[in-house]
């Protein structure tokens, strides 16, 4: 028997294109454009209009490059002409020189020469590049256009339209990217500007890019207006952790003051997009609020002490507590805002006194168990044929993963299949969204997925289901009943968990999610818990039912709180520790989809304030403990080393690997939820959904004089036909009624509402709807009655 | 049937001057009710969509090819070809009627829409028929309420007669015609800026290459857009066949086109002329056309295809209406329109009239247009107003290089040595707009230096010398 | 008036029946909207966004990038005189002198009546019967200063309300495309075909 040799196949790429820049040889990819291939062979071609991020328009003209064409070299813009094969492109040449010193030239004829007294001037794309590629002198001797100088396009955002080049980045933004397109070039030729509609401000989630991307310097952010100069700012690279989605940012500082926190371009998150509550929540950080000293309970009122004075306190308290009960008398919460080895060192203490009552996460969440499916990352998600929506409203709580999943379905790669009680920020760009009365997702879910044309849908690709908590009024029981019809229908389906705080999914992965918070302050509202360990948490400020979490605070004998602030919980302590914030500590931290991120310290911390981690070695070593571990690096060390989830995310990994690296979901876990139909209460008529607004009554926001006046404030939402029906008018006060008490709301029409259900946003100025929700139960039903 | 001597006009036609020549599209000019139906069936109409519904749609699209009808818009290129150009298989496919005439010294589509509205209707339905173009939207200039009116009054009367619309002439061919109009912006005569407009946008020029109408155009879809004139050419084509059309004119501008003559002319108008044989000297002096410059004036320059080409002198009267040859004499044939100056003008101020046209009409979205256009404006009326030095004449060339680089396209000049530089130019901008503007500089510049030569002043430079200087 | 009318609601929703996009109908719209108020108003931008499905910015964005729309209100005539080459060849400067000089009012200015608003126009494509103007869009020919003088005594005196309509209307016919006549728009992702005819058969 003779075997032949098969041949060997020469595998052509047909995606390969080769060409040559500047008589380079430069390995480029079918579609790319010129100015990508040049940027990546180091042939920098100068540049306004173009950003990789968006589409190209060929605006501005500076990136004219000659390329050989059949009658000879070729002005082209080469951000607008795709590579070809055997293209020979120079960007050098007398004739480029000549044109882009041309497009300088006029594109300054009209830019005053304000640069002393411009935030941008130090690092403006058009001062660089005047330098660098202008013809040394101006001969515009005519006079310059002249507009009011800078107005508020929005709370955040100023513009200066006699900087303006019109590149058409932030319009670009706001219309592609954000999919806000309330700021739009009006006028025409030489008169044309960039504008607002009178009295609709940029009132964008995500204004602050467009500062980012600018040019020149005709568009400048309130909070960093005139705060420094470029050449005078330190930067670190790190990870915001105002949500879970874990934007790569720089954090830039002066004299050891935050200034000013910029986009970096990670590709898996967030493609150099920041929401503004994660661009300008720096603010928060050097608030006056901040706790400085360690603060102890002498009779009503926390004086200060000393840090060894109130770590010898506190663990007292926690030596009492066991002795009188045993470890089921303490409890941990909290955990979900540190970095990992802040969650690992607690993690590391609970273990050693044996505390089972640990939550990071206040019954606002879902089960840890969620972290347990087969997961998915948003590349996932942005890249697959249909995203299954089962989640609370991306752009509320999470505005960068809306970004990713805006734009999946804008650049027609996915579509968007929504279960919500609420319309939200994704419906317009759904293709189908399914309403559903609070407690009945599940079923809707099941009975839509088994119809043809959604069938025939999910069978084109793969399936992305995005599942979070979309209703804090409502047991997290339905939503995993949701989760798991969906497995059911397509269990091929990968699944991308968002929960919402920066690092919960870190802090659950490092142990502290071992108790439902509902049982553990259950069981402290009923006297059964002596001391209360609250890491970074406010439960009277987050926990669904406030009158819970209040009574359970108040059964509490003895409270230890570390914190930032002073806040509705930890001013209940008996001993308050100050904690260092983000920004003031290092450390890594684990994003939604698992990814973990290095987080770096930038400026010192504020007083005295330690970080979590710190604290809890601390007081281990008062309790007797030795955890083995003495600094961060040890810290995440051991995290690595003695927790299998974590085991990828060395420190040499995390160096090496910026954007951060994935985690593999938990291998616990497992729900079965029950999740059974509740009938309306009688006689209350609304079923009531509680959801989040980006801006609300949280620190880092109420902290941020820039942000704290964008929260809207408590409103009762409620759909126009209702809202008729009730007889009340939009605007008007009306008293909203649970089972326990009754609050005072003012009414607004929202046809985003669904019939026979009100919504409210959580933790907002004005009534606290949480004094509507009964956390013990299925579903929670209201009556509105007008006053 | 009156035949119209050489000097015939119409007072319902104004500017219309019929003559002796074939005539293929204004052909019913001289009847007072050209624009009704009743008018338009009598005199042949819509017998040219019936023959093209009798023969398969792709047979009518090769009889258009093989008559070349040249573009009347201004680029001149040939109507079948650029149907030809949509992407196999890729529905559907829109027609765009540019009926945004708004080019300097252009003065004909509006004059078709208003006294032949039907004609233009049917060359639509015949160019959807051959080209498988599923919607038609007839864009017409906003500030022309006439046209609107006598489009908007035809497509009632067709739609009600079964010409357009469900299953027309009882045939399978069915095809809606949107009247569509616009609200002032001469970029929108671009063809891009016109599918931006279209689709409600700012009219802001698309860059082209690689992506024409043809092949990405309204809603990203293949999209032919065709001239009035262009159009208009098709009842007579299917009615006649492409034999009898080329027999008219040359081999390569075969037919007839509407040329507009302004200025300085005894009898300025819009005339009908054969295509490709009739030269400039026959449309500026002929008796049968213009009769000649006014008051026995000599001829100073023209301006031989609308406010964006480069100018003519005497030199170039015997060029004919042959693209390639105006191309190589130096300027374009454009969008038919000849404005005629005398030995009295003023060269820099009527090269302002323009440079300041297009400056006001720039979109704005490119960098060289939008400034560079307003500087040459300011410049050049700095000099018109006797208040510009040397350093602005070589300051207008200067922005006119960062506009298009390289040599501009210019005519020959006998009087002052000059070799022509043909046509096209190179640019750095979207489309034409930004080009236009300097186009008029410079032709005025190199054909007529000594102008501004005498309206300048000499700026020397004072030497610096340092206070207290070492001796 | 602000918003668009009831009944010029119902015509919006007709013309923009005509588009695959709804989006196409802006202009038409914002044209209406003049024709309604004498100018484009706020409150008609953002209704006209509403029915067109984008925001007010973007109308607005639109519009002003066109030269008939005003956003203040004008003269009930607005007449506009060609300064284009073939006009200012035959005189149009003068004209404009004259015209400002009849009015008392400077290029760009509104007569204290309101009755004239009076502009520089560029090229109106009637090049041959230089110098032409527009009164609200209807053309007056080879205009000599005694033709301006007249043109404004009969409006003033309104003997040419039959022809010239108050600022804001254009065109006074509309295309009616009849419920049974039309083919009816469709958006282009629902076409996927060649159209019926183009099947190799003549289509009679």
């Amino acid at each position: 028997m003779t075997t032949t040799e098969p041949t060997p196949e020469v595998v052509v790429d047909p995606n390969a294109i080769n060409l040559t820049i500047n008589g380079r040889p430069v390995a480029a990819r079918k579609g790319e454009l010129i100015i990508a291939a040049a940027d990546r062979s180091g042939d920098y071609i100068p540049r306004f209009c173009y950003h990789p991020r968006m589409s190209s328009v060929g605006m501005c003209r500076q990136c004219l490059v000659e390329v050989e064409g059949p009658r000879g070299p070729m002005m082209v813009v080469s951000c607008m002409t795709p590579v070809a094969e055997g293209q020979v492109v120079r960007t050098e040449t007398d004739q480029v020189k000549r044109a882009q010193e041309g497009i300088i030239e006029l594109l300054l004829a009209n830019h005053p020469l304000d640069c002393p007294v411009c935030d941008k001037g130090g690092e403006c794309p058009l001062q660089d590049q005047a330098f660098s590629h202008g013809p040394g002198e101006s001969r515009f001797i005519e006079e310059k256009r002249h507009y009011e100088k800078p107005i508020a396009i929005s709370d955040l955002v100023l513009l200066d339209r006699e900087r303006c080049i019109l590149c058409d980045r932030c319009t670009r933004f706001a219309d592609e990217v954000a999919g806000d397109a309330l700021i739009h070039f009006t006028s025409r030729g030489n008169n044309t500007q960039v504008q607002t509609f009178p009295d609709e401000p940029f009132s964008s989630y995500f204004s602050g890019n467009t500062v980012q991307i600018c040019p020149v310097g005709a568009l400048t952010a309130q909070p960093y207006r005139f705060k420094a100069r470029p050449w005078d700012l330190e930067k670190t690279e790190s990870t915001c952790t105002t949500c879970s989605v874990g934007c790569r940012i720089t954090l830039e500082s002066s004299r050891d003051e935050l200034l000013r926190y910029q986009g970096v371009d990670s590709d898996p998150v967030n493609h150099g997009w920041l929401c503004d509550k994660g661009r300008f929540n720096f603010e928060s950080v050097k608030s006056d609020a901040r706790l400085s000293n360690p603060l102890v309970r002498d009779g009503a009122s926390l004086v200060e002490t000393s840090w060894s004075s109130a770590l010898s306190t506190a663990a007292s308290i926690i030596t009492s507590a066991l002795r009188s009960g045993g470890a089921t008398r303490v409890a941990v919460l909290g955990g979900a805002r540190g970095t990992n080895e802040d969650a690992h060192a607690w993690a590391k203490l609970a273990d050693a006194l044996a505390i089972d009552s640990v939550d990071a996460q206040l019954g606002d969440g879902l089960p840890a168990a969620v972290l347990a499916y087969p997961q998915a990352t948003i590349d996932d998600a942005s890249r697959a044929s249909t995203i299954i929506l089962l989640s609370p409203d991306l752009k509320e709580e999470l505005p960068i993963l809306y970004l990713r999943l805006r734009d999946a379905s804008e650049k027609k790669r996915s579509r968007i299949l929504e279960f919500a009680s609420k319309g939200s920020g994704l419906t317009r760009y759904a293709w189908k969204s399914v309403p559903h009365m609070p407690g009945n997702q599940a079923k809707v879910v099941a009975s839509t997925l088994s119809e043809s044309v959604v069938s025939a849908q999910l069978a084109k690709g793969s399936v992305v289901v995005v599942v979070g908590r979309s209703n804090l009024a409502e047991s997290d029981e339905y939503t995993m009943a949701a989760l798991d019809a969906v497995m059911a229908a397509h269990p091929s389906a990968t699944v991308l968990p968002v929960l919402r705080r920066g690092n919960v999914r870190g802090a659950l992965s490092a142990g502290l999610g071992r108790r439902d918070a509902v049982d553990i302050l259950t069981d402290a509202a009923n006297g059964e818990i002596d001391c209360l360990v609250l890491v970074g948490s406010d439960p009277i400020a987050d926990f669904p039912d406030t009158d819970l979490a209040r009574r359970a605070l108040a059964a509490v004998p003895n409270i230890i709180a570390v914190d930032t602030f002073a806040t509705a919980s930890s001013t209940k302590a008996t001993v308050l520790l100050p904690a260092a914030a983000f920004g003031e500590k290092d450390g890594s931290t684990t994003n939604l989809e698992g990814r973990v991120t290095r987080l770096a310290r930038k400026v010192t911390v504020n007083g005295t304030s330690r970080p979590d981690w710190m604290v809890a070695l601390e007081l281990a070593d008062i309790l007797g403990h030795d955890l083995g571990v003495a600094s961060v690096a040890e810290v995440h060390a051991d995290l690595v080393s003695s927790n299998p989830v974590f085991g990828p995310a060395t420190r040499a990994a995390l160096s090496a690997h910026p954007d951060g690296v994935v985690l593999a979901p938990l291998a616990t876990a497992t729900s079965t939820p029950v999740a059974p139909p509740v009938a309306e209460k009688p006689g209350f008529g609304h079923r009531l959904v509680v959801g989040r607004k980006l801006y609300d009554n949280g620190r880092n926001v109420s902290e941020s004089p820039s942000l704290a006046p964008l929260a809207p404030g408590s409103y009762l939402h409620m759909h126009s036909l209702d809202l008729e029906r009730l007889g009340a008018a939009d605007g008007a006060s009306v008293k909203v009624s649970g089972d326990r008490t009754s609050i005072v709301m003012n009414v607004v029409a929202d046809d985003s509402v669904q019939r026979g259900t009100v919504w409210a946003a959580w933790a907002q100025s004005g009534a606290n709807i949480g004094e509507l929700i009964d956390a013990t139960k299925w579903v929670n039903d209201v009556r509105v009655e007008t006053l | 049937m009156n035949t119209p001597n050489s000097t015939n006009t119409y007072p319902h036609a104004p500017g219309f001057v019929a003559g002796e020549r074939p005539r293929i599209v204004t052909s019913r000019f001289e009847h007072a009710d050209s624009y009704t139906l009743q008018r338009y069936l009598a005199t042949d109409g819509y017998a040219g969509l019936r023959a093209a519904l009798g023969r398969p749609a792709n047979e009518v699209h090769d009889e258009v090819k093989s008559a070349t009808v040249l573009g009347r818009g201004g680029a001149g290129f040939p109507a079948g070809t650029k149907w030809g150009l949509t992407p196999q298989g890729v529905f559907p496919r829109y027609l765009v009627v540019n009926g945004d005439e708004s080019e300097p010294g252009t003065y004909k589509d509006r004059l078709l829409m208003e006294r032949d509205p039907h004609q233009l209707i049917e060359g639509c339905l015949i160019a959807c028929y051959a080209a498988g173009l599923s919607q038609c939207f007839l864009y017409i200039r906003g500030e022309m309420a006439l046209a609107q009116e006598r489009v908007a009054t035809a497509l009632n009367e067709a739609y009600a007669a079964g010409y357009v619309g469900k299953n027309i002439l009882g045939s399978k061919f069915s095809l809606d015609i949107v009247l569509h109009w616009g609200a002032g912006a001469y970029v929108v005569g671009e063809e891009t800026a016109l599918i931006e407009s279209l689709e409600g946008n700012r009219g802001m020029p698309r860059l082209k290459p690689p992506y024409f109408p043809a092949a990405i155009g309204l809603y990203g879809q293949p999209t032919i857009v065709n001239n009035v004139e262009t159009l208009a050419n098709l009842p007579w084509l299917m009615r006649n066949g492409a034999e009898a059309y080329t027999a008219i004119g040359t081999k390569t501008s075969p037919g007839t086109r509407m040329v507009a003559v302004s200025g300085h002319v005894k009898r300025p108008g819009v005339y009908e002329i054969i295509n490709g044989v009739t030269t400039f000297r026959d449309l500026i002096f002929n008796e049968e056309y213009c009769g000649g410059i006014r008051n026995g004036n000599k001829l100073k320059a023209f301006v031989p295809g609308g406010g964006s080409a480069p100018w003519f002198t005497e030199d170039q009267l015997d060029v004919p209406f042959e693209g390639p040859q105006a191309g190589a004499a130096g300027s374009m044939l454009g969008s038919g329109a000849v404005m005629v100056m005398d030995e009295t003008t003023d060269i820099p101020a009527a090269a302002l009239t323009l440079t300041r046209f297009y400056a006001h009409e720039s979109c704005g979205k490119c960098t060289p247009c939008r400034e560079g256009g307003t500087w040459l404006e300011r410049i050049l009326s700095r000099i018109v107003d006797g208040k510009g030095t040397d350093a602005d004449l070589a300051q207008l060339v200067e922005v006119g290089t960062s506009i298009c680089p390289g040599d501009f396209p210019h005519a020959s000049s006998k009087r002052l040595g000059l070799d022509a530089v043909p046509f096209p130019y190179k640019m750095n901008t979207i489309c034409f707009v930004g080009p236009s503007a300097y186009a008029p500089i410079n032709s005025a510049l190199v054909l007529f230096p000594e102008e501004f030569a005498a309206r300048v002043t000499k700026r020397t430079m004072i030497p610096v010398t340092a206070v207290g200087a070492a001796s | 008036m602000a918003r668009l009318s009831e009944e010029n609601v119902r015509l919006a929703n007709e013309i923009i029946g005509r588009y695959p996009r709804a989006r196409s109908a802006m202009i038409p719209l914002l044209h209406l909207a003049q024709e309604q108020d004498g100018h484009v108003t706020n409150e008609a931008m953002t209704h006209i966004g509403e029915l067109v499905g984008a925001t007010s910015a973007e109308v607005y964005g639109t519009a002003s990038f066109y030269e008939m729309f005003k956003f203040e209100p004008v003269g009930k005539y607005l007449i506009n005189i060609c300064g284009t080459m073939s006009c200012a060849l035959m005189g149009a400067e003068e004209l404009m002198h004259h015209a400002e000089h009849r009015l008392g009012v400077k290029l760009g200015g509104t007569t204290d009546d309101g009755m004239f608003t009076l502009e520089r126009a560029e090229c109106q494509a009637a090049c041959t019967e230089a110098p032409c103007l527009q009164v609200n869009y209807r053309y007056r020919f080879r205009v000599a200063d005694a033709d301006f003088d007249s043109l404004v005594d009969d409006l003033k005196a309104g003997r040419l309300n039959d022809e010239i309509p108050a600022h804001g209307t254009v065109a006074r016919v509309r295309q009616h495309i009849p419920v049974d006549r039309g083919v009816g728009a469709v958006p282009p992702e629902d076409v996927t075909e060649a159209p019926t005819w183009m099947d190799g058969k003549a289509a009679l």
